[in-house]
């Protein structure tokens, strides 16, 4: 007896959607282990998580602050994966697209008309955002150069230019000697619904991912990218511009990210500070790789993930553990979800 | 005849509708050099992955000496003493050539001793005239060197069955004298050699033995002495079919609407792929390039539409000069690819988006893609074509090889071109399919120029008016359909062989 993997000529909806919920349970089981050994019962852990994340209006409105800036990291890499790219660099495209609005809100904010700031920071987020990706986009279409090294090698370089502005020149001089920006100007708040944190961001952020939709299903653009993303040699004999989809769906996957950043800046901090890039750009890799480059799975999934890393505060507040169970559940759970993808494409028999 | 190493006895493989392999028997023999000759997907490779385990047949038993053996894995053979060269090597591009050839072996457990595995693997090399440096990378080779890492890796195993796959396809003139050479230095230690090649001066050439296939079946078991002719052998590998009767009328030659002056292009590594390629294509008429593959054909078609650069020469298409690089791309050519699957069609999404590949400006407006259209004319084009789907919302990976080959047609036909280029247009189908598809073409002669290319005679006597033999990049001759003379000879032609006749 053993085991064979036959290739299903067809992929069955059902081993698809099996696959998806047994990995879960396996991403539980595993993470209950993890639990167990750090000497916690893992079912009163898994309680306390989900009570920390979904047990009041205020703790979904929590889970909901994190959301946003994973929605949107999470359709940057969604729409880059799209056209076969990956962009890792969403981290970098976030800090880029908060310093611009920043940057509005610190300096040029005094000379506009009040209505006039927050839409500029959102321009300003959007294109610093999408012009740092550019840099790896122009790489890519026009030298061919890998978008996953260029992209990740640039956080580096944009979380540094982050901490030296806001420990450098452009750190509050009445701030007590902690790094950091001024406060933005209240003009350049985005509002919050009452009695939450959470802001007008994530009205954008669902907004974007329904245009996102929009566009793969109804325009030109997103027929041309569905052909790209899914057999380029088809695309190249119907005479797409492969290239230049390159560059600006890697423009527009950063301005993605850029919003995210300046959601974070304008909707949480008001300001530049350390906890700006808490790494939402890589967690946003996950989320779209769950979501299955989906833009409204994105939704779903940024908030299931959310819960997690707020879940996985509440463990640390409450058992004593270490916060970062949530971060090991994602993974294990990321690890699984990918396996199961693969084994749902195989049909496993026993064989004499 | 002697004894024998290994036989395999009526093998037979399916794939997902191709009968790759259908009872096929083979016999072994120590110290030959057995040639497996027949056209590309005469299932040759398919059989050799079965004897080197890489496959497993569906009927059959492979015999080695007096037992039955199963092979489960290429290591399993490798074991038994069957190794096999593939048309792609399998060499880590970072690792040097002693590394290569040392890997995946159990022994060493766990130090390598590299001079002396570097010692053997000289050694080897001056003894079979199989010069590489055994302390070189990979990268730093080239396609022929690394074709000796392969063979020295095999012959670092002791195998007594030597399998390779179309070795010469990558090597120059002198290369292939000195691994006929090598090879003849093999056979006579006294193990086999299985060489799988399409070619038939290197059959002669070389070969002790020679088995045909054809379309997955064994035609003929020959040797060397037994062949009279180059001829005999090409006919026997290209096969001479009765042409299926298809109502056609004699052409009505129009305007040209493809021509060619003194065209020139390169392959994929940058060599000569066809020379000095002179032809025009009229409406009203069917053109047929025939040829084994590989001789230039598929490298022609792409010149032709725009794909990739000409070396030299003028392409125009209807009248006009046609550039590399032209991004637009005129409603007026239709193209049905080879590769249907990878160029063709977009297996992941569905029919809506596959049908209208090379039409979707049509149904765009504003930037907006108008689908309700585009599936409207989609479900008229699948009820005219007789596609057998579900509806257009089905997956292109759904269909099977003919009704994809449909809506292929259906979408490059269905933009009344002018011009239409065909490649191997019914490769794979059965024959309700395959007559579809014909009849649809010659309906399409009266409106249109067509350039059907072909490595099926059959396809190409019946429905084409004249016929060009292309070999190693060039045209052989250009002929009418109604000249019998000349059509017995196109297969010597298609292996190279002229014409005794003067016309």
């Amino acid at each position: 007896m053993r085991l064979v993997f036959e290739r299903r000529l067809h992929p069955s909806a059902l081993a698809a959607w099996g696959g998806m919920g047994l990995s879960l349970l396996l991403a539980l089981v595993m993470g209950g282990i993890v639990f167990w050994s750090a000497g916690a019962n893992p079912f009163e852990a898994y309680a306390v998580m989900a009570v920390g994340a979904f047990g009041s209006l205020y703790d979904i409105s929590e889970v909901l602050v994190k959301a946003i800036p994973l929605i949107f990291c999470g359709l940057a890499v969604g729409l880059a994966a799209k056209i076969l790219l990956w962009n890792v660099g969403a981290e970098g495209q976030l800090a880029v697209g908060g310093i611009g609005s920043a940057a509005i809100a610190l300096f040029l904010s005094p000379f506009l008309p009040p209505v006039l700031v927050l839409p500029c920071m959102v321009i300003a987020g959007f294109l610093g955002g999408g012009l740092w990706a550019a840099i790896t986009g122009l790489l890519k279409a026009k030298l061919g150069v890998n978008e996953i090294l260029t992209s990740l090698m640039l956080n580096y370089v944009a979380i540094y230019w982050l901490e030296h502005l806001y420990f450098g020149p452009w750190r509050d001089p009445m701030g007590m000697g902690f790094p950091g920006t001024a406060m933005f100007p209240e003009t350049a708040w985005l509002p919050r619904f009452p009695q939450t944190r959470v802001h007008l961001g994530l009205v954008f952020c669902i907004l974007a991912a329904l245009i996102i939709l929009w566009i793969f299903a109804r325009t030109r653009w997103g027929y041309e990218i569905r052909v790209i993303g899914e057999n380029p040699k088809a695309a190249r004999l119907a005479r797409m511009n492969i290239n230049g989809y390159i560059f600006w769906v890697i423009f527009v996957s950063g301005g993605l990210a850029g919003l995210a950043g300046m959601a974070e800046a304008s909707g949480i901090h008001y300001r530049l500070q350390q906890g700006l890039t808490v790494g939402y750009g890589y967690v946003g890799i996950i989320v779209a790789c769950l979501a299955k480059l989906h833009p409204v799975g994105t939704l779903f999934v940024a908030i299931f993930l959310a819960g997690l890393l707020v879940g996985g505060d509440q463990l640390q507040a409450v058992m004593h553990l270490p916060s970062s169970v949530g971060l090991v559940l994602e993974g294990t759970l990321l690890f699984f979800v990918l396996g199961s993808d693969m084994l749902s494409k195989y049909r496993v028999r026993l064989k004499k | 005849m002697a004894q024998t190493v290994i036989s395999m006895k009526g093998i037979t493989k399916r794939f997902p509708g191709v009968l790759a392999n259908d009872h096929v028997d083979l016999e072994l023999h120590p110290g030959k050099i057995h040639a497996l000759l027949g056209e590309n997907g005469a299932g040759k490779t398919t059989l050799m992955n079965i004897l080197s385990g890489r496959y497993r047949p569906d009927e059959g038993e492979i015999i080695l000496g007096q037992n039955g053996v199963k092979f489960s894995s290429p290591r399993d053979a490798l074991h038994a003493g069957i190794g096999m060269v593939y048309q792609h090597f399998m060499l880590i591009p970072n690792q040097t050539v002693a590394e290569n050839i040392t890997l995946g072996m159990n022994t060493p457990r766990f130090l390598l001793p590299r001079t002396k595995i570097e010692e053997e693997v000289v050694r080897l090399s001056k003894t079979y005239g199989l010069a590489v440096d055994p302390g070189a990378h990979i990268d730093e080779l080239s396609l022929g060197q690394q074709q000796r890492v392969e063979i020295l890796k095999l012959l670092y195993r002791n195998v007594d069955v030597l399998i390779l796959d179309e070795p010469t396809a990558v090597l120059t003139p002198s290369e292939i004298e000195e691994l006929f050479a090598t090879l003849k230095n093999i056979a006579r230690e006294g193990r086999s050699v299985i060489f799988i090649t399409h070619k038939l001066e290197e059959v002669l050439e070389i070969a002790d033995e020679i088995t045909i296939l054809r379309k997955g079946r064994v035609v003929a078991h020959l040797s060397p002495g037994d062949v009279e002719s180059r001829r005999e052998l090409a006919r026997l590998m290209v096969g001479r079919e009765v042409v299926l009767k298809v109502e056609k009328e004699p052409a009505v030659p129009g305007e040209v609407v493809l021509e060619l002056r003194d065209c020139s292009g390169f392959d994929e590594r940058g060599h000569p792929a066809f020379q000095h390629m002179t032809f025009a294509v009229r409406k009203g008429e069917i053109f047929a390039i025939v040829g084994v593959a590989g001789n230039g054909q598929s490298e022609l078609v792409s010149a032709i539409m725009g794909l990739r650069p000409l070396s030299g020469g003028e392409l125009l298409i209807l009248g006009k000069r046609v550039h590399y690089g032209d991004r637009s791309l005129s409603d007026e050519v239709g193209y049905i690819p080879e590769d249907r699957l990878g160029t063709g069609s977009i297996p992941n999404l569905d029919l809506v988006d596959n049908l209208v590949l090379t039409s979707y400006p049509r149904f765009c407006r504003k930037g907006l893609f108008q689908r309700d259209l585009a599936a409207a004319e989609g479900g008229r084009l699948l009820s005219k074509f007789h596609v057998a789907a579900p509806g257009v919302q089905a997956l292109a990976r759904q269909l099977s090889g003919g009704n994809l080959q449909k809506i292929i047609l259906a979408r490059e036909l269905s933009k009344n071109p002018r011009l239409l280029i065909a490649e191997q247009p019914t490769h794979g189908l059965d024959i309700g399919a395959t007559e579809e598809v014909w009849t649809e073409i010659l309906r399409q002669r009266e409106t249109a120029g067509i350039l059907l290319v072909s490595g099926d005679l059959k396809e190409v006597l019946s429905l084409s008016d004249r016929i060009g033999v292309i070999f190693r990049g060039r045209l052989m001759d250009v002929f009418s359909v109604e000249d019998e003379d000349w059509i017995g000879e196109i297969g010597p032609m298609m292996a190279g062989v002229k014409p005794e006749r003067r016309r």
